[in-house]
């Protein structure tokens, strides 16, 4: 991992879990494998503190332990997961655009707390809807369950590896073996359904007089069902990703068309697997059948569309034969790597202006070119177009090539190629936007250190209101409370609110150009 | 040789080894002079960045942002730093682990995770050290008398015959084991739960050590 994502990985793990977490985490992306002394000696931190680390590590799906040859346990970090942290209100918002409110709750909840069993989530979830309504309509647990389901159903939520169920093992050994069956990953057991009224019941019903202190116990050891859930990251991508296609649709062509690739992705989700490059083919009178009637878009022009999109020249669906009314196919690795070069060059003509802009679209163009093809190609004088190319250059953007026509490698006698790699450059632009992030974090820590005295005050005030308030006072009293804070302290807290919203919202869109960027890298490494 | 010096002797002539052209500039253009400054620390900014889209989507995305942020400030799992220590390492401060935050926030499954992460706490730590001080009194005392009384039998019966020894002394280490096993047992009861704890279990009060000494010579006296 390049030393700008570790430091990432540190900052969003120091402000999620602690400083003691985030430099356990480092030290341990440092070694790839490493057992818990060795982790606590590296790290210089008490023995006790390590392992509550990497307690919050594993409760977070965020370290996997193994057993080595010789029988110690070994950790291991996976720090694409951590990275994918400032992510999670991207997915919240997902699944409250999917399914809702209490899907939103639950998807936080699960986030929150890493791995959770189906019956505490229910109850939190619950818990805080009614709070959400103050109390004026009760929240069925049946609600909250079937959108639970649903979120199984759809993979969005999974379950976490759980210790098999060879109890004899369990004792003895010093570290359980977690597993899961992929025919289980998304099924949710009947019986976890059902409440656990049902399972009580049976145990109850076998004593004669059980009492109700007994069946009270019973209730408490039921309550510790052995199945946690977890949210399934790779999904949440899947849909993010198909969300990125279908607005680049959009925005390329027009509203019908993007629902139309709509369509064929939501088709193509319940066909194809998860990694697959290429959704498998659907005929056109698949994708009519599949349109939702209210956009009245008759099959004629949906064959229009059909025809429109295949011949765009970023190829966002292609014909892969005529049986059937024409089979089409969506191909990811295809669109993903147009959206990524779309970034790319954006970020170049943001950067460097539109002269360097058309020089770099010349060269995706052209693949090949030599200095003097550049300056023709894109009618620059000769003495600008080459301050151009070497700044880019110069910024990694553009690569050389040296290609010798003697073998001494004589300047005299060598084209220089220039081109440009789409990998190379999206590895690098990678990079330097976790550079950014980690930097965006590091400014924002300081802004709220540096007023750290005052968003205090603000939150003391805040809160002598609101008890205030509920307590019923006089509003006269309520304003002297609130003319604490001056004026200009006011001011300056409107400022700091600016500042890190601001900030905020950086990280936020910063991490969706990350986002593009990781799933073409992604896409690229799966030939 | 030869390489290197026509190398130099290009280089002495125009101050290129090899052409300028190929560079691109012209015969008679003038070279860009050298730079001899660090480039200036804030550049003036040639593009503006680009405004953040805004939307109802990102806002609420925001306050989602740092609604989590703040909630995850509170949950269990947010490890707070050991507090350092103040000046120097005292004494007292041997007892006084336990009270911060030795054990886990909240509860794991532990069947989930590996046994070693399991933190032990240590209510016993207490108790022991207002016990401690008179346990090892009571059996160094008892132990000396005994200890005194062996050795100068020992001593006799050695003094008569040096052969029969090696039986003995296994017989006395058998003795001295039984001693301190009865020591362990009582600390044992006392932190069932700190078996791996090293610096317990190895408990010396070092008497056996002077005896070993004492036994070694008079183990080497006959081999002389």
């Amino acid at each position: 991992m390049s030393s700008s994502a570790t430091r990432l990985c540190f900052l969003i793990l120091k402000e999620r879990y602690g400083e003691v977490v985030a430099s356990v985490a480092c030290c341990l992306a440092k070694k790839n494998y490493c057992p818990l002394r060795m982790l606590s000696q590296d790290s210089g931190l008490k023995l006790d503190q390590v392992k509550k680390a990497l307690c919050t590590l594993i409760q977070h799906n965020l370290v996997t332990f193994q057993q080595n040859k010789k029988g110690f346990i070994e950790y291991v970090i996976h720090a694409e997961k951590v990275l994918q942290q400032t992510r999670f209100p991207r997915y919240i918002y997902c699944a409250k655009t999917l399914y809702g409110d209490p899907a939103e709750l639950i998807i936080e909840e699960l986030l929150q707390h890493g791995q959770m069993t189906l019956e505490k989530v229910v109850q939190r979830t619950i818990d805080r809807l009614t709070e959400a309504m103050e109390g004026k309509q009760n929240v069925s647990s049946t609600l909250v369950k079937e959108k639970f389901v649903n979120l199984v159903q759809t993979h969005f939520v999974q379950r976490c590896t759980s210790p098999d169920g060879n109890v004899e093992n369990k004792e003895v050994a010093s570290m359980p073996v977690l597993s899961v069956s992929p025919e289980e990953l998304y099924v949710v057991p009947k019986m976890e359904l059902d409440g656990f009224e049902s399972r009580k019941r049976k145990r109850s019903g076998e004593g004669s007089e059980a009492a109700s202190k007994r069946i009270k116990t019973d209730e408490s050891e039921s309550s510790e069902s052995s199945i946690f859930w977890r949210v399934n990251v790779s999904r949440f991508h899947q849909y993010l990703r198909d969300q990125a296609i279908v607005q680049a649709v959009a925005s390329k062509i027009d509203k019908n068309a993007a629902e139309v690739v709509r369509a064929m992705l939501r088709l193509s989700e319940v066909k194809t697997d998860e990694g697959a490059l290429v959704a498998s083919a659907m005929t056109v009178t698949e994708v009519f059948q599949n349109l939702p009637r209210e956009f009245g878009i008759s099959k004629q022009t949906i064959e229009q569309y059909m025809k429109l999109l295949s011949e765009d020249s970023s190829e966002f669906v292609s014909k892969v034969s005529d049986s059937g009314g024409g089979m089409y196919v969506i191909n990811f690795k295809k669109l993903i790597t147009v959206l990524c070069r779309a970034h790319i060059e954006s970020a170049v003509q943001e950067r460097f202006g539109s002269k360097c802009f058309r020089i770099f679209r010349l060269l995706l163009m052209k693949k090949n070119l030599e200095q003097k093809q550049i300056e023709e190609y894109a009618m620059i004088p000769s003495k600008e177009a080459k301050e151009l190319l070497y700044r880019m250059f110069e910024e990694k953007f553009v690569s050389l090539t040296e290609v010798p026509k003697t073998p001494d490698h004589a300047p005299s006698r060598t084209f220089y190629l220039f081109s440009v790699n789409i990998n190379q450059v999206s590895r690098m632009l990678l990079e330097r936007c976790y550079q950014a992030c980690g930097n965006l974090i590091i400014r924002r820590e300081h802004e709220t250190k540096e007023n750290r005295r005052l968003l205090d005050k603000q939150q003391r005030v805040d809160a002598i209101t609101a008890s205030m308030e509920q307590s019923g006072a006089d509003p006269s009293q309520k304003e002297e409370i609130e003319q604490m804070i001056t004026p200009p302290e006011k001011a300056q807290l409107t400022k700091i609110k600016h500042m890190t919203n601001k900030i905020e919202h950086s990280e936020l869109q910063l991490d969706d150009t990350i986002f593009i960027l990781q799933t073409y890298l992604q896409y690229a490494h799966m030939k | 040789m030869a390489g290197r010096g026509r190398g130099r002797g290009r280089g002495g002539g125009k101050g290129m080894s090899f052409s300028v052209e190929t560079l691109g500039f012209g015969r008679g253009e003038a070279l860009p002079a050298p730079t001899l400054q660090p480039p200036p620390l804030f550049p003036p900014l040639e593009f503006k960045p680009v405004a953040l889209t805004t939307g109802e989507e990102m806002d609420y995305i925001l306050a989602l942002k740092q609604e989590f942020r703040a909630t995850m400030k509170e949950l269990p799992y947010y490890v707070k730093a050991q507090e350092k220590k103040k000046d120097i390492e005292r004494y007292t401060d041997k007892y006084q682990t336990g009270q911060q935050d030795s054990s886990i926030n909240w509860e794991p499954d532990w069947k989930r995770f590996p046994k070693e992460l399991k933190i032990r706490v240590r209510k016993a730590a207490k108790i022991q050290a207002v016990v401690r001080p008179s346990l090892p009194k009571k059996t160094i005392s008892r132990k000396a008398d005994k200890d005194v009384l062996q050795t100068l039998e020992e001593l006799e019966k050695k003094a008569v015959e040096i052969d029969a020894e090696k039986d003995e002394e296994d017989e006395e280490e058998k003795k001295e084991e039984d001693g301190e096993q009865e020591e362990e047992e009582e600390y044992d009861e006392e932190d069932l739960e700190e078996e791996t704890d090293y610096n317990l279990n190895y408990f010396d009060n070092g008497e056996g050590y002077g005896m070993e000494d004492e036994d070694d010579n008079l183990d080497d006296g006959p081999t002389y």
